[in-house]
């Protein structure tokens, strides 16, 4: 469990992006976290992993309080971490198994048998077989996506975070990564943290939703009570495209 | 700084990275290295031979001056400001690119030190090859000198030899190799700390090569200039 208590974060130019943000991430669930671009999802997933310093508040893992820590005790903690960036921030100079051994390499104490091991179980789990020697720059967005869960699955992470998993994808591989992350969490019973503003996403993996709105959380839920709010906002978010309007009005 | 020199995550790692910046930043540098050298040496053997107009003046000075220039400025310093522009905008793009698609945050949500693990191995590796790119470089600047004197006539191969051997100081190649390890940190760490501390977007990526080379051929004049004075105005 991830409980977020009181953060605020304001950047040096005096803009305050979040205020006062209180949230519980619940482990074998995925939480997703949505609002729209410049809301301040991006930044609070990035004080939850520590690239950001929080103002105020603090952030617990589990109870540790990962705000008050120094760099060793949180290298610790992290190395319970697995994240999923945008672009999928694979290492472009290795190729596909090496990327996945890559945290192995430096935090285990595996041979290099296991570690390959390892690798090709963590990359056949995410579907990617026959790509091991390619580079990053030689395989499609969805096949980096997925190796990047791979590399964050190898370490058999306890949090998961993924920052737009979906972003500049189609909607079937959208729908094949959204599944791919609501499996992994519940089989190895993970607190998931998703970053999106994709509908899709909400509707298919959104056991928690939290809407972010002018840096504020301003509503939370799951995705069957999201279709029923009255909370304004939230539902000019929610129903913006004409395709989620249609929904809406058969639902009503 | 002292991120960077921090204590790396697995020693084994860390000395292949160093092997494989020496291979990056050294071995790949040595066609550039030796085709500059060569025709520096070549140039400077043939408008020192001819301008010595004076009969009184011996012809075997030609060797000597080419040696001493290649020892004393061309081979660190000239070396050093090509390096700059090679190696310095390699490793600020290369850096600067890690940055601008989140593997630095990927490193460091893996609890890995970005700083070290990044930049200390190209320092080192630098700092360890580059006064073996030197010491190349006066071999060959020597050599072209040679080659292209003795081949226009501009200089008998015995003067020339004579000259490269004539009252030769060894405190300078002990002088040139302490300029080349100051600059090989000047261009690894000015051109790292650009490329790490990059903003988003390809363009910034450009602007942090860029300064990275301009910075780094500063300081290296700049440094030139205080280690002259320093090391060559002894007793």
């Amino acid at each position: 469990m991830i409980e977020v208590k009181n953060i605020s974060k304001q950047f040096e130019d005096g803009y305050k992006v979040l205020d006062n943000i209180n949230i519980v991430f619940e482990t074998g669930k995925t939480n997703l976290v949505i609002g729209q671009s410049g809301s301040g999802k991006t930044v609070l997933l990035k004080l939850i992993v520590g690239l950001y310093e929080v103002d105020e508040g603090s952030i617990n893992f589990d109870g540790r309080n990962f705000s008050t820590m120094n760099f060793k005790e949180r290298k610790l903690v992290r190395q319970e971490f697995g994240m999923l960036f945008q672009g999928g921030a694979l290492f472009d100079s290795l190729t596909v198994i090496e990327n996945v051994m890559f945290p192995l390499n430096l935090f285990s104490k595996l041979s290099l048998s296991e570690k390959l091991e390892r690798a090709n179980f963590c990359l056949k789990r995410v579907d990617l077989i026959n790509k091991n020697h390619f580079y990053p720059s030689e395989i499609s967005g969805g096949m980096k996506k997925r190796v990047a869960i791979a590399r964050a699955i190898a370490l058999n992470p306890k949090y998961l975070f993924c920052d737009e998993p979906n972003s500049g994808l189609d909607p079937v591989t959208s729908i094949l990564i959204d599944n791919l992350i609501k499996e992994i969490t519940e089989e190895y019973k993970i607190t998931t943290i998703v970053n999106t503003h994709d509908m899709n996403s909400v509707m298919e993996i959104g056991d928690k939703v939290i809407y972010i709105y002018k840096g504020q959380k301003w509503w939370e839920g799951n995705k069957t009570q999201i279709l029923n709010t009255d909370n304004k906002e939230l539902n000019d978010f929610v129903f913006a495209s004409e395709l989620t309007k249609i929904i809406k009005s058969k639902i009503n | 700084m002292r991120k960077v020199f921090s204590r790396p995550e697995k020693a084994r790692i860390f000395f292949k990275q160093i092997f494989h910046e020496i291979d990056s930043l050294g071995i790949n540098s040595l066609g550039i290295i030796i085709i500059v050298s060569f025709f520096m040496g070549a140039v400077i053997t043939l408008q020192t031979a001819y301008n010595i107009t004076n009969p009184f003046i011996p012809l075997y000075l030609v060797g000597l001056g080419t040696r001493d220039s290649m020892i004393l400025e061309f081979s660190s310093t000239i070396a050093g400001l090509i390096l700059a522009g090679k190696v310095g905008s390699n490793i600020a793009s290369e850096i600067g690119t890690m940055r601008v698609t989140e593997q630095i945050d990927a490193l460091e949500v893996m609890g890995i030190n970005s700083a070290s693990y990044l930049i200390s191995p190209k320092i080192i590796a630098a700092i360890f090859i580059n006064p073996f790119l030197t010491l190349i470089s006066i071999f060959v600047g020597v050599s072209g000198g040679y080659i292209s004197g003795v081949l226009s006539g501009a200089v008998t191969s015995q003067n020339y030899i004579y000259g490269i051997q004539y009252a030769f100081e060894p405190y300078y190649i002990t002088y040139t190799l302490i300029k080349t390890l100051f600059f090989a940190f000047i261009i690894t760490s000015v051109s790292a700390y650009q490329g790490f501390y990059c903003s988003d977007g390809a363009l910034e990526v450009g602007k942090s090569s860029t300064k990275a080379v301009v910075y780094s051929s500063l300081l290296i004049l700049l440094f030139n200039v205080i280690l002259t004075q320093l090391l060559l105005t002894h007793d």
